[in-house]
């Protein structure tokens, strides 16, 4: 187990974060809303996992994710884990934390919502977490995280 | 508690303490004259959708305390028509005045006049979402008629699951620890989203399929009318719609203390020899609006505390 745990399967980074845990079906959108440029990225995805049957993990090079890059993974994986890498070690590791508040971020699924209508950023809060269920700040309607749009 | 500048948007955002000293201040706002406590003064109308009694309600209670009024009551004469955003004709009119009632038909568009403006705004309606001053009147009438808002026994019929009064009345009583009695067919019954708030109170409620189930124990029977339009067919409407038409043969022994309520305006689901019971409150609720609107007019522009 630990000599299989040590040789990996994505490629070890020198500095950066790794974003580890992705359920499998999030790993493309994760990878998605990521705000690259020019760092090295390597990705892989479907790896065995002791704490879940497969998972893809992400790793970038020389950057620092940025508040609304990790409130956006909070949505699609909520589940990932989020290591910061120095000198190919794990510095500091967490999990993906989930926000109180989304501010221009997601689409209002109710069709009459102002902010369907003007052009102005959107707000929703968190009202419970487990299912997740956010509230628009403007139209007071109260949705699933499915049904909104990542914008 | 401070009053002056603050926005009326939402009775989600208000306060129990909040909300008592609104409807004192509206008490006083009936018995002493106050022609002058806003001279000077200019309250902006901004309807986007027509409305009569929110607005005339509102120029009347604005009037009575000195103001003037400045605004339109249809938005297809202003520059909304060529396509200027809320945001700017909010920053521009808040100039011309020192409040702003508005009526807008898209949901939390109030939300947003407030965060433009720096003078308040009151919510006169945003499409099917809020519409604070009712849900103040509703509350000032039934402290009122009842003498008090604590622990009474409310029932509710009609629209119950698309009515914003009911919503709001719903929400708003459950500060006040009253018992709810729900009365609809099953499919107008009030929203899921609604009863698990109830719960998370801890206020009791029930829901019942007719009036006669209910009407001899409560204190406050509020009617909602129920609108043809959300009804597959004529058939459906009619069956339904007979069931819940308050007469006066349905009165029998009930409290006497009893309050009939209604948003206005009635189709027919109050019949009209109701009105000479002395149950029948719906007129003198709407006349409520006056001293709510004066009241916080008052408050939110700081010419009382
Ligand atoms: N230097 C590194 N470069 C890139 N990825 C690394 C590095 N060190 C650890 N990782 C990856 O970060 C993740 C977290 O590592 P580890 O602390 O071993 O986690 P776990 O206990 O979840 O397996 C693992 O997926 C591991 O492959
Ligand atoms: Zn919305």
């Amino acid at each position: 187990m630990t000599a299989a745990k040590k040789e990996m399967k994505v490629p070890a980074i020198q500095k950066g974060t790794v974003i580890d845990h992705i359920p499998p079906h999030a790993a493309a959108r994760v990878l998605d809303i990521l705000d690259l440029g020019d760092e090295l990225v390597t990705f892989g995805n479907n790896l065995s996992s002791r704490k879940m049957k497969k998972k893809g993990i992400i790793k970038v090079s020389d950057k620092m994710l940025r508040k609304d890059e990790l409130d956006r993974i909070a949505l699609v994986a909520p589940e990932a884990t989020l290591c910061e890498i120095k000198d190919y070690k794990v510095i500091k590791k967490r999990k993906v934390q989930m926000p109180d508040v989304f501010a221009g971020m997601l689409r209002c699924f109710n069709p009459n919502c102002i902010t369907r209508h003007q052009d102005m950023k959107t707000m929703f809060t968190l009202v419970q977490k487990d299912p997740v269920r956010l509230k628009c700040h403007y139209c007071e309607s109260t949705f699933d995280k499915d049904q909104l749009e990542l914008l | 508690m401070r009053f002056k500048g603050k926005d009326i948007i939402s009775i989600n955002d208000m306060t129990k303490p909040e909300i008592i000293h609104i409807l004192e201040t509206a008490k006083k706002m009936e018995k002493r004259s106050s022609k002058k406590l806003m001279q000077g003064k200019i309250l902006g109308t901004l309807f986007f959708e027509p409305s009569t009694r929110t607005r005339l309600s509102f120029e009347s209670a604005a009037k009575r305390l000195g103001a003037q009024t400045v605004g339109f009551a249809d938005p297809s004469v202003s520059s909304v028509k060529k396509g200027e955003s809320l945001w700017d004709t909010i920053k521009v009119t808040e100039k011309y005045c020192d409040v702003i009632v508005m009526r807008h038909p898209h949901e939390g568009s109030a939300r947003l006049a407030a965060e433009a403006a720096s003078v308040p705004i009151i919510n006169g309606g945003d499409g099917p979402n809020q519409h604070p001053t009712q849900t103040l009147l509703d509350l000032y009438t039934i402290k009122k008629c009842q003498g008090k808002l604590t622990g009474l026994k409310v029932a509710m019929s009609g629209d119950l699951k698309y009515g914003r009064t009911v919503h709001s009345l719903a929400a708003a009583l459950s500060l006040f620890n009253c018992r709810v009695f729900f009365i609809a067919p099953p499919e107008l019954q009030m929203p899921k989203h609604i009863l698990d708030e109830l719960d998370r109170r801890n206020i009791k409620y029930s829901l019942h399929p007719r009036i006669e189930d209910v009407i001899t124990k409560v204190d406050v029977l509020y009617s909602t009318r129920i609108q043809k339009e959300r009804f597959p067919n004529e058939k459906e409407y009619e069956k339904v719609k007979n069931i819940f038409i308050l007469k006066q043969s349905m009165l029998r022994g009930v409290k006497k203390n009893l309050s009939i309520m209604h948003p206005l305006p009635r189709v027919n689901e109050i019949m009209k020899e109701v009105d000479d019971t002395p149950y029948a409150e719906y007129f003198e609720q709407a006349g409520n609006g006056i001293p709510v609107r004066m009241a916080l007019l008052a408050l939110v522009t700081g010419v009382i505390r």
